[in-house]
This record gives C-alpha cells, structure tokens and sequence, in this order.
C-alpha cells in the first residue's frame, strides 16, 4: 500500500508497451473484442430501450391474445401487471447498476476516504459522505469493513455515520423500484431526501461527540488513525476496458435481486385484489395524527429489501394511505432493523445503537409529516 | 503461494472462495486457500470493501467477485 507510486507506475507503463510491441497478435485480438463490444452495445442498447417503450403493448399482447386472458378480468389484470412491472424494474435496474457501477468505477471508495482525510470541505464532506452511500451498491456485510477504514483514515464519526445512514437506504434497487412504481417525481423525493436525512442526521450525531460509545478495540484504532497523504493510485484502464466488468457487475446486481423483485410483485399484486382497503386507512389514513410515528416505529425491527417492500408500499398508497407516510415506513424498513443492530454491535456499544437508531427514527417521523403537508 | 479470502460470511465472499479453489486447480498452481472472517484480521489488511482476495500478501482484488479466468491471470502474473 505503501509502495512509491510514480516510479511503479512508469515502470508498469514501459513494460506494458514493450509487451504490446512484442505482442502484436493479441493487440489484434484485443481490438477486434473492443469492436465487438462496442457493436454488440450499439445493437442490444437500443434494443432495451424499445423494449421498455413498447413494453406495455408486449405485455398486453402476451397477456391478452396470447393467453387469451379477460382483461376486465381479476386475474388478466393481476398478470399483465406482475408481468409489466417486473420486466420493466428488471430493465430499469440493470441500467441504474450500471451507471452506478460507472461513477464507482471512476470513484470508488478508497478514493472517497483519501478526499475526505485530505481535503478541507467545510461541511460539505457530509454531503459527500452522504452522496456516496446512495451511490456506492449496498450489501450489508461491507458496512462494518467500511466503517472501521473510515475511522481508520481519521474521518470524523458524524461523516461516517452519514455514509452509513444513506447507504442501505438510497441504493439502485430502491431507485429503480420507485422509478419503476412511483415515477419520477416520488423517486427525486426519496433519493434527495434519504441524501439530506443522511447529512443532517450524520451532522447531528457528530456533535454529539459520541466516540466514546465505540467498542474499545475501535477506539484503539480511532486513536491511532492516520492521515493518509497517499494519492489515489488509478487503474489505468480506458472506458471500453472497463464496461465489460461494469456491465457484468450490473447484471449481477439484477440476477441477486431478481427473486426479491418477482416476490414483492407478486405479493404486491396478490394485496392489490384481496386485502381490504379499510384495513390500512384504519390506521394509516391522513386524519390519523399517530399514522406516521405507529408505521415508522412498526417498520424499524422489520427488514426486508427494498425490492420486496416498494411493491408493498406501493398497495399501502393505492389503498389510500399518504404517500409519505408510505415513504416513512419504507425508510424505516429498509434503513433500520434488528440485523443491522446486531452487525453494529460489532463496532459499537448498545448505547450508541440506540442514539443512532433513536435520532433516525425522529428524523424519519418527522419527514414523514412533512411529506404529507407537501405533497 | 498464499491465497488468502477475506470475507465476513455473505454470500459474495463464499463465491470468491469458490472461484478461487477453481482457479487455482484450473491454474495448476501449488497454493494454500484460508478464508479470513475475523473483522479485526480482515481490517489489518487496509481493506474497505469485501470481498477481497490476497495473493502473498499483495491485496489484488476487493469489494467484487472476479470470473475464474480472471483469477488464473492473477495467479499467473
């Protein structure tokens, strides 16, 4: 890690030529795959966008004459729905993957923690710290590693906490459920203030100087972090060498979520004809005061991704509970929950858990009433 | 030569650990496989983002899954 990094680099720089001179075979190789890249990118694009834009007419064909299902009925419409809308999020997801997979391709982040050690932002590294937990693909067993190379590199706690509040609640599978579901608006919605909810709630925990709830063998290291001064040692690798792995990354998100996706359709869609709508607007209607803080406290124990809760939330709002309350109890779920606490607990006491836990549920309570006086 | 996976137990990790195990057969290379899922042992190594993939020390791969062939260039180099 320490290595002298211009030297290494020339190094590598004059070896690689000489190996391409040697070699001119496989540079042949090399670009005839790059054209076939770009052709193959050149056809397939296009070809999903058309996809998604005559998709409901697919959809309807597929279900209607090809199947020869009623469409006045319950269950042609149930089908043609789960169908349409799972292909359509499949479509949306892979291509917001991979686009995320671009920025962290270019900014991954190793590169964030040196920006944030090195360079003074005043105030905007929570910002910063904030932005990348949206972007950066979430799985729950990096946070720790995360975490502890934070605070490692001497990152104040409150910017990391913002990384880590926005991390499992802005990511590509809830961008591209809401998008899929809800449309542009409610996604901006969700995104921008899962963002802001990370800085400010980062912010607030930060000074509140809690650094000595960490567990002992955290502090340690907190109290020997280094500034690390080393630059950010750049893959030289052009774009089109890059896409391949980028596109595969992005595939691979859609293949791991796939299930979760059909699932929550599919759950969704059975909710949409059979529970009654008296059900939810009992107790979760706008008139109700207690609606948001009873969903949001209900939703913290709870997990499930955001691929099996958009679907659910979904039915919530078409049954006539307010779209932010709706909003509310999914951050709630997908941001808070039993696993998480006990994965925290590696890094931190129970006190700490409980302030993080106790302040985010405060910030998302009252979002929640704000969401439904705007929107 | 030393492989060692660095992983806390998801699932991405136990695909690394198993394309490894491939590309090291495939490879035909003498090499020893730990996993590493102490967190402590896993951070000694600098890493943010798991999986990751260290061959002798040299922390070659992190935060993805590579393709078996991928690994047997690693192992090669």
């Amino acid at each position: 890690m320490d290595k002298l990094n211009i030297p290494t680099k020339n190094r590598n720089k004059a070896e690689s030529v000489a190996y391409a001179l040697d070699n001119s075979d496989e540079r042949n190789q090399e670009v005839n795959s790059k054209a076939r890249l770009i052709a193959s990118i050149a056809v397939v694009l296009p070809l999903i966008i058309a996809l998604y834009h005559y998709l409901p007419h697919i959809i309807d064909a597929f279900a209607f004459d090809l199947l020869k299902l009623n469409p006045e009925s319950h269950l042609g419409a149930a089908v043609n729905f789960f169908f349409y809308d799972t292909i359509k999020i499949v479509i949306l997801l892979f291509i917001i993957s991979s686009l995320m997979g671009v920025v962290n391709a270019y900014f991954p982040v190793d590169r964030l923690r040196i920006y944030l050690t090195t360079k003074k932002m005043y105030g905007l590294e929570y910002f910063f710290a904030s932005f990348f937990g949206a972007v950066t693909p979430f799985c729950s067993c990096s946070s720790i590693p995360l975490f502890i190379g934070f605070v490692k590199g001497g990152i104040p706690l409150g910017v990391t906490f913002a990384y880590l509040i926005t991390s499992p609640l802005v990511n590509e599978v809830a961008v591209a459920m809401f998008l899929g579901l809800f449309g542009v608006k409610a996604t901006v919605i969700y995104a921008g203030t899962g963002i802001l909810m990370g800085m400010l709630g980062g912010f607030v925990l930060g000074k509140l100087k809690l650094d000595k709830y960490l567990s002992d063998w955290v502090r340690e290291i907190q109290d020997n972090a280094i500034q690390e001064q080393e630059e950010w040692d750049a893959e030289k690798l052009s774009f089109l060498d890059r896409l391949p792995s980028i596109i595969k990354e992005g595939w691979d998100i859609v293949r791991k979520v796939l299930l979760y996706v059909i699932i929550g359709i599919a759950i969704g869609a059975a909710m949409h004809g059979y529970v009654p709508e008296n059900f939810f607007t009992e107790f979760l209607s706008a008139d109700k005061w207690y609606a948001v803080p009873l969903a949001v406290i209900l939703a913290v124990p709870m997990y499930a991704n955001a691929a099996g809760i958009v679907p659910v939330i979904q039915v919530f709002v078409a049954k006539g509970v307010p779209l932010g309350t709706a909003i509310a109890f999914m951050m709630a779920v997908v941001g808070l929950s039993l696993p998480e606490a006990t994965l925290l607990k590696k890094v931190m006491k129970w006190k700490l858990i409980g302030i993080f836990f106790g302040i985010i549920t405060l910030f998302i309570i009252i979002l929640g009433y704000l969401f439904n006086l705007v929107l | 030569m030393e492989i060692k996976v660095l992983g806390t137990g998801c699932s991405k990790c136990k695909s690394l650990e198993k394309a490894t195990q491939e590309a090291v057969a495939l490879a035909g290379v003498e090499a020893t496989i730990t996993k590493v899922e102490d967190i402590v042992e896993i951070m000694n190594f600098g890493v943010m983002t798991t999986p990751a993939l260290v061959i002798d020390g040299e922390i070659v791969v992190k935060g993805k899954v590579p393709s078996v062939n991928e690994i047997v260039k690693l192992l090669s180099k």
